[in-house]
């Protein structure tokens, strides 16, 4: 395998891990609130049908980014709704949402099923693109790759250096103690679940309009609840996350590959490899309380009553 | 007292919405011949489908008024098929074209209990009374995109983005990669199996890494325009399969291998009309008009293309035969003698590699 | 109190139990009105819409058989969930342990497959059984070993069953004879349900979920067991006050699913599947969650509510065929219906009051 290859490699790989970056993303935060949200896959098909419309129509990518977040956005409202206003269970909501995503964006779809978008352009930065290797490893991405890193550094900066971040890793540790101390336990849970929305819609824009610009049915094809394992795979972790995305996108990519170059591997063994990986990570911490503590949001999962304070 | 009024109230609700979902509205039945068509993807605006739906919208249009048909599109293979085919037979659908290979087993469990209905089953190998088989020679034309492809390369690297090992598909890659040879000796052919029929998302990645591994050609056996798209993007030459492509990769598309319904259908509707139908295995090619070439870009040289539309001539008229030996097998083992050529049964069982190609077929 | 719209909520007293009945009603209701805007908007007569999609997939019987072979694997799996589901133990696996379910059934029916005995379909249900529970038992161990959330590993385990079944069928399992198509040989008569009903599909599967039906309803309501179940789930210190053994309720809990998950698996494999394929279920283990919620985890509730949810389905094929209507309307429906069935238990604790409205003594 020459060394041409391997660049190859490592660049179809960032591309393939960048809509977990941005689904997995939003949902740690979520999670980081104590809201455990399951309707990742849903909310990015409707992100994705949304900004492939809209780039359809107008060509205009900007455009098309807003109303994939927002769309994003609004699925989560309405979970943010049933979770915490009216104190629905958080699974089961999070699966309805799934599947009338599913649903929902393949009838927002149908006059564009198979309709082919130009993608996005990569960017060409003069001098710096030209660098052998290191210019095409780090500086000749499309523009929503460098969206997400950016993203993710203001993710990081906002959950451990700000003081808003803390306090919404505070609610998702004890809501009641949050509540005792004058936050707004569900105000901030609505945010943490808006934010999720709107990063897993930007994450399926990116999947319809940037990395396979066509749209086909269900086509962010399972990546929402590798975003889910993502998260529990990183412990909760920004860093982690990226680092995540990568290997788990490039497992697909690898996929390929190795096949083009005559390895004989079942497909499926390197597909389970994720799931497998996240299994071991999940025992890992669990396994001692303090462990767990440190890693996991304490309240994830768990619906909030006010009044019971 | 407050919640027996909302009890009341909801329940009064309820029944008066399953009465008004409960309207009947009987579908009023016509004398035209009734003609079903299932498919296996979205129609969208080129592809397997597509091809299938140009068919049937010209039946429509050559029988007018003696035919109606209905489409169900996106049904799956498996269990599912077998509900979508046995609602067509039984609301009066005479002759029904199931398009996908893994209809096949549902197809004749159908056909079992509909005696008098007629189907016709595209690409499989069990046939009964009143089932038939068809499909296309696509050897045929993939033999004539190899010739193109073994002159434009330049890293003589083909690449091919494959669904599942079955015969039809193997016996695809290996015309294409006779045909390549037959121009230019030193071609290899890179072959990756994506497991689906359709599926933008893999094709893409499969095709990108057959051109990251240094492939500057990419045709493909699946449905979607991704590989196409994708050999646009990245700069190389892509030959697509089943419809023109060329709106998808103005500079990548050199041409494609498609497949023609439009008489096969007409036919086997007007037969039906008639009463002469039977159960065939039909297996057409360019002779009959069931697989064309999409123009063929510019970009290839007036000798290619006249060597391209000799050797088609030559097919048609049954002087060539794209599996002409000498043939040789991937392990160097002759599997076509010199001077003879494969038989149709032989073809239909196609399980190896010829030379030229790299890798294994999975198994 | 949170949120403060134009009414004010406030906790009710004493839960409304009469609430938890009438919310399914109150949301299929509020669906079907949903139904009514979604198909004017789309252009379709709703009379004519409701009845293509509610009345004509059910109107003969053969639709009566199909409905009940729809909702068969969701009751039998809703019950299995509804007990851990009671016990607060949340399994969203049972996609995965059908899956499991009919790769060791399958496995049965496979490697016996020249036997004609009587006895491999019981084993072959013996062995699925102990597939989905095996399966089951991963999550539950986890759990009570290692503290790991089964909500986590149980959706994890999905994909790698999934996978593993895809596995076998692209290796060792494909049918030497299928011509490299990834799909087992067709199971011999010994390793298929019986047909109960001449003219239908309807299988002797289904008996298997009625029973679970009646089983069900036992072990939740009239033993001992299930009220321990029921006691743990609503307080964990409660129950481990009264001296109930947690870690057990979580074993069962989990277990009773994966038996239910298996046990469909199997039955959908030796029934209108007839072999193994790679999928094996369009879904059945997510959508059995909702029909375990929607039907109160109740096993008469589950019962009804998985004849809701298998009309949806087979409204969404009816109403493609016979009103061009997208069938991606079956994923709007049971979505919200759920939504609004969650939205509607609301009310089982909370009350709205309007602000202008004087209070008044009592409920």
């Amino acid at each position: 395998m020459s060394a041409d290859t391997i660049l190859n490699i490592l660049v179809a790989t960032i591309a393939a891990g960048t809509p977990l970056v941005y689904a997995a993303l939003g949902e740690l935060v979520t999670e980081k609130s104590g809201v455990l949200n399951l309707g990742v896959e849903g909310m990015m098909l409707v992100g994705a049908i949304s900004g492939f419309i809209t780039m359809a129509k107008t060509g205009s990518l900007f455009l098309a980014v807003v109303c994939g977040m927002t769309a994003g956005a609004l699925m989560s409202l309405v979970f943010a709704i049933l979770t915490l206003y009216l104190m629905a269970n958080q699974v089961a909501s999070g699966l309805a949402l799934t599947i009338f995503g599913i649903g929902l964006s393949a009838f927002m779809g149908i006059k564009y099923t198979s309709v082919a978008l130009n993608g996005v352009p990569e960017l060409h930065i003069p001098i710096l693109s030209d660098i052998p290797i290191l210019g095409r490893l780090v500086f000749s991405y499309d523009i929503l790759i460098y969206l997400s890193l950016l993203i993710l550094a203001g993710v990081a900066w906002f959950l451990y250096k700000t003081r808003a971040g803390t306090i919404l890793r505070a609610i998702g540790e004890s809501p009641k103690s949050g509540h005792a101390l004058g936050f707004s336990v569900i105000g901030i849970r609505y945010l943490a679940v808006l934010f999720g929305g709107a990063m897993a819609g930007i994450g399926g824009v990116y999947v319809a309009v940037a990395y396979t610009p066509m749209w086909v049915e269900g086509m962010v094809a399972g990546r929402g609840w590798v975003a889910i394992a993502l998260v529990v795979f990183a412990t909760w972790r920004p860093l982690r996350v990226m680092v995540g995305a990568y290997l788990f996108g490039g497992v697909t990519i690898a996929q390929f590959h190795i096949q083009g170059l005559g390895i004989e591997i079942p497909s499926q063994f390197l597909s389970m490899l994720p799931y497998l990986a996240t299994i071991a990570v999940l025992v890992i911490i669990s396994r001692d309380k303090n462990t767990i503590r440190v890693n996991s949001p304490a309240s994830l999962g768990i619906t909030y009553h006010p009044e019971n304070n | 007292m407050k919640e027996s009024r909302l009890i009341k109230t909801v329940l009064f609700i309820s029944v008066m919405a399953f009465i008004v979902a409960g309207f009947a509205f009987p579908v009023s039945a016509k004398g035209k011949l009734k003609v079903g068509f299932v498919y296996v993807s979205p129609i969208g605006d080129a592809g397997w489908t597509f091809q299938h739906d140009l068919g049937r919208i010209a039946l429509e249009k050559n029988l007018g008024d003696n035919v109606a048909t209905k489409y169900i599109e996106n049904v799956p293979e498996g269990a599912e098929a077998e509900r979508v085919i046995r609602d067509l037979a039984k609301s009066g659908h005479d002759l029904i074209f199931t398009t996908s290979f893994g209809y096949m087993n549902p197809t004749l469990k159908v056909a079992k209990l509909f005696p008098k209905k007629m189907f016709e089953h595209s690409t499989g190998y069990k046939r009964s009374k009143n089932v038939g088989t068809y499909m296309c020679r696509f050897y045929e034309g993939r033999y004539l995109t190899g010739i193109i492809a073994g002159k434009m390369t330049k890293s003589n690297t083909l690449g091919y983005v494959a669904a599942f090992p079955i015969p039809e598909v193997i016996r695809g890659i290996n015309a294409f990669t006779l045909g390549a040879k037959s121009v230019n000796p030193d071609i290899k052919v890179k072959v990756i199996w994506i497991n689906s029929w359709f599926d933008p998302g893999k094709e893409r990645e499969a095709s990108e890494a057959l051109i990251d591994q240094g492939v500057d050609i990419v045709t493909h056996h699946t449905d979607s325009t991704a590989p196409t798209m994708t050999a646009e993007e990245k700069g190389v030459f892509a030959i697509a399969y089943h419809s023109d492509m060329s709106k998808y990769g103005a500079n990548a598309h050199l041409t494609a291998t498609t497949h023609v319904w439009d008489k096969y259908y007409t036919k086997v509707a007007k037969d039906v009309l008639s009463g002469t139908w039977k159960s065939e295995a039909v297996w057409g090619g360019i002779k009959e008009g069931m697989i064309k070439l999409a123009p063929i870009s510019k970009k290839v040289p007036a000798d290619v293309v006249a060597l391209v539309k000799k050797t088609e001539k030559m097919i048609s008229d049954g002087s060539f035969h794209p599996f002409h030996g000498p043939v040789k097998s991937q392990d160097g083992k002759v599997v076509v003698e010199p001077g003879k050529s494969l038989t149709d049964q032989d073809l239909l069982n196609m399980n190896y590699y010829v030379e030229g190609v790299l890798g294994n077929i999975p198994h | 109190m949170g949120v403060k719209l134009l009414f004010k909520v406030e906790p009710r007293p004493v839960p409304l139990k009469k609430m938890r009945y009438l919310s399914p009603l109150i949301a299929a209701v509020m669906m079907l009105f949903s139904g009514l805007i979604i198909f004017s908007m789309l252009g379709k007569n709703p009379a004519i819409a409701f009845h293509a999609f509610f009345i004509e997939p059910v109107n003969d019987f053969y639709g009566l058989g199909e409905l009940i072979i729809k909702a068969s694997p969701l009751m039998l799996i809703g019950v299995g969930l509804a007990i851990g589901f009671r016990a607060n133990i949340w399994n969203i696996g049972a996609e995965g342990q059908l899956a499991m379910g009919a790769v060791f059934g399958g496995g049965i029916a496979l490697y016996f497959n020249e036997s004609t005995s009587g006895f491999v379909l019981p084993a072959m249900f013996i062995a699925g059984a102990v597939g989905g529970m095996l399966w089951a038992s991963i999550p539950a161990f986890l759990k009570t070993r290692f503290n790991a959330n089964e909500i986590l590993v149980s959706l994890m385990l999905n994909y790698v069953a999934i996978l593993f079944l895809s596995l076998l069928i692209h290796g060792p399992w494909k049918d030497p004879q299928g011509y490299g198509f990834p799909q087992s040989i067709l199971f011999s008569d010994s390793a298929l349900l019986p047909v109960l009903i001449e003219g239908t599909r309807l299988h002797a599967g289904v008996i298997i979920s009625f029973a679970a039906i009646g089983v069900g309803w036992i072990f939740l309501l009239r033993s001992f067991l299930g009220y321990q179940l029921q006691v743990s789930g609503l307080a964990i210190n409660a129950a481990s006050y009264a001296g109930f053994k947690y870690k057990k309720m979580i074993w069962i809990g989990l277990l009773a699913g994966g038996l239910a998950a298996g046990l469909a698996g199997v039955s959908e494999i030796a029934g209108p599947i007839g072999q193994l394929l790679p999928s094996v279920s369009p879904g059945y283990g997510f959508a059995a969650i909702i029909v375990a919620y929607v039907g109160r985890l109740h096993p008469g509730g589950i019962f009804l509510s998985s004849l809701l949810m298998a009309l949806l389905y087979l409204g969404g094929e009816s109403g493609q065929m016979n009103l061009d209507l997208p069938s991606a309307v079956t994923g709007i429906f049971q979505g919200m219906l759920l939504f609004y069935l969650l939205a509607a238990d609301f009310l089982i604790n909370f009350r709205f009051r309007w602000k202008s409205i004087p209070l008044r003594q009592g409920i």
